[in-house]
């Protein structure tokens, strides 16, 4: 990665003689780690390619392009790249290619932004190397982000249209008769599907909590801040959300709580309609209450 | 080695599963179904064993969520692996082995179209230098494929008469969720998909679970009447560095077959997971498998490939040929990783 920052690439030599591009940590034969860095061209020759007609999120070009695996100079194996032509006419098995080098680098494989055809108009020599930065590169960072369609099941999709109206909905068992919720599609004791829906109240009882203090990607309340089970009434499972309105160190296994809705013009098909529970006032519930729920 | 049979198998695949991102729901009928086929309750099972990915599902601990269909109170004794069920096959097999238990239900489940799935298993790559530059699995198999051309190791045509073949057989499977009467030129004049492979040669995105009972001698449920007994289960894994590996080839395919003990007789029928119609060209080879073998024939995966139970259910399709009378010595098979990178058989008889 070092040699990337720097615009070369370094390939490693394993006990077989082989010179690997990118260089294995361990020695595929001995399992020692590898020690014998060679430097390899940035020109090499493709092996095999593919044609992408539509590239995917974040892949290295935004528009068509080839797939290959390109063996560079003075190695024995390829190494995987997109490779910047116009079409797939204009790609073949042993073509000459050579790296483009990306406009920053910072020691990762993205610093090859691509390859593209050795014999197109010389750019990528224009660099000089920062030889003032010797030091090596210790860490990469590889973002990951992926999408997803999230369809609801029957039950739950009761749960969040209930949800737009206000009600928190949950469903019974046909077995063992217990109220889920949000309801779901097995019972985790009977493993059948919950039928029969219950509305319950907004109240309910603190069995368990933690209290955050760990900072964390995402966070949206500053910690302290409290998360709990709250056991609905009526309901036999107990159910994630937050804790307001009371000091964090003050909140307590068996305290009465209530939830705190949104403005109704901002409801929607959300857990989020809750913006969090708070006291209601009522003397704590006896440990009895709840133990069977902890 | 204690003698284990495989004696329940059930399954469903979809082009898209309705319902919640894990496909967990699917899992209530399918263990009925089990239930039916061997009498048993959930009580008769000694150990459960699941494959999925949270990459798939898009939540962490997905898995968990499933243990919701197995009704799992009083506890059950359960294990997860993050791979295709077929390994979590091996996984209970092997529980079986030590004398623990003697009964295990095994499932795998996915739904392979809440994502964009070619994106997803970009991050089953090396993190450091492929990753980043997220390439898709269809690409990566169309390398594949272009070495073996251009190696001489097969034609276009060949492709074509794995795809053929494999959409024909599928009109009789009711889980395929393709199926055609093209012959091979009509599907060589179909538009390219990612040069050279044709769509027909990639399996389609699919969504589904399937699950198996297996239970030791002594301990097999009375609906039994032919099982399949495990002669021969192992599985092996070649190295990450894509660029390092003769693609054209799949060493640890040979070897799981080796140990697998696969040519020690006759092979009726071969289940093989094959998510591109050059790969079971590659299996076939290094399997050892010859023009005498029925090769898939419920479809195979070209033709209904749910992620982290395909592989489970080429081994519950092979297994149902021995029941049926119809072969003596099956083999189904299972991969996962790009390119063939791990590989894992189980060969089933009629005797034992
Ligand atoms: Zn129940």
């Amino acid at each position: 990665m070092t040699g990337l920052r720097d615009g070369h690439v370094v390939g490693g030599r394993t006990s077989d003689g082989v010179v690997r591009v990118p260089p294995p940590e361990f020695d595929p034969v001995t399992h020692a780690a590898t020690t014998d860095f060679v430097g390899v061209a940035s020109e090499g020759t493709v092996v095999s390619w593919t044609w992408v007609p539509e590239p995917v999120k974040a892949q290295p070009l935004d528009h068509p392009f080839a797939w290959a695996l390109v063996k560079l100079d003075g190695a024995d194996t390829a190494i995987m790249h997109a490779v910047d032509v116009a079409s797939n006419d204009a790609i073949h098995t042993g073509m000459r290619v050579r790296i483009r080098w990306a406009a920053e680098r910072v020691g990762a494989i993205t610093d090859i932004a691509c390859f593209e055809p050795a014999d197109t108009a010389e750019h990528s020599e224009s660099f000089s190397a920062d030889e003032g930065s010797a030091e090596g590169v210790t860490g990469v960072i590889t973002p990951v982000s992926l999408d997803y369609v999230y369809a609801a099941s029957p039950e739950e999709s009761a749960f969040f249209r209930g949800m737009a109206e206000g009600r928190i909905l949950g469903q019974r068992c046909p077995v063992c008769r217990k109220v889920y919720v949000p309801p779901r599609g097995a019972c985790p004791v009977d493993g059948v599907p919950t039928t029969d829906e219950v509305e319950l109240a907004g109240s309910g009882t603190v069995t368990t909590f933690c209290i955050v203090n760990v900072p964390f990607l995402g966070q949206r309340i500053t910690p302290p801040y409290v998360s709990a089970y709250v056991l609905l009434d009526g309901a036999d499972i107990a159910f994630l959300h937050l804790i307001q309105g009371i000091d964090a160190h003050d909140v307590r296994m068996g305290m009465r709580v209530e939830a705190v809705w949104k403005p109704r013009e901002e409801w929607g098909t959300t857990i989020e309609n809750i913006l969090h529970f708070q006291p209601n006032g009522e003397p704590d519930a006896a440990y009895e209450t709840y133990e069977g729920h902890l | 080695m204690r003698d284990v049979a495989v004696v329940g198998f059930a399954q469903r695949q979809m082009k898209e599963f309705e319902g919640s991102p894990t496909c967990v729901e699917l899992l209530v009928p399918i263990f009925a179904e089990l239930f039916e086929q061997t009498g048993w309750t959930k009580s008769d099972i000694g150990f459960w064993c699941s494959g999925s990915s949270d990459y798939l599902a898009g939540r962490a601990f997905s898995f968990v969520s499933a243990v919701d269909a197995i009704g799992a109170f009083p506890p059950v004794a359960e294990s997860h692996v993050e791979m295709d069920a077929a390994w979590a096959l091996y996984e209970a097999w092997l529980k079986i082995q030590t004398g623990e238990v003697d009964t295990a239900l095994v499932y795998g489940f996915g739904k392979s179209s809440a994502g964009v799935l070619r994106r997803t298993l970009a991050l089953q790559l090396d993190p450091y230098t492929m990753t980043p530059l997220w390439p898709d699995t269809v690409s990566i198999a169309a390398l594949q494929a272009r070495l073996g051309l251009e190696g001489g190791h097969w034609t276009e045509k060949d492709l074509a008469a794995v795809a053929q073949r494999s959409l024909a057989d599928a009109a009789d499977n009711p889980y395929a969720i393709r199926s055609g009467k093209e012959g091979v030129d009509e599907l060589l004049a179909r538009p390219l998909y990612a040069d050279p492979l044709h769509k027909h040669d990639c399996s389609p995105v699919t969504d589904g679970a399937a699950a198996i009972i297996i239970a030791a001698k002594d301990h097999l449920p009375t609906t039994a009447e032919r099982p399949a007994w495990i002669s021969g289960f192992a599985h092996s894994v070649d190295q990450a560095d894509l660029g390092s590996r003769d693609l054209s080839g799949s060493p640890s395919a040979r070897r799981a077959a080796i140990s697998a003990n696969v040519g020690g007789a006759p092979i009726d029928v071969a289940e093989l997971h094959a998510p591109f119609s050059h790969q079971e060209l590659i299996l076939r080879k290094e399997l050892g498998l010859d023009d005498s073998v029925s090769i898939n024939p419920s479809g195979g995966a070209l033709t209904a490939n749910p992620m982290f139970s395909a592989g489970l259910i080429r081994i519950g399709e092979a297994a149902k040929q021995i029941w049926s009378g119809d072969a003596q010595r099956t083999l189904g098979h299972a991969t996962s990783g790009p390119a063939l990178q791990q590989n894992l058989v189980c060969v089933m008889e009629a005797n034992r």
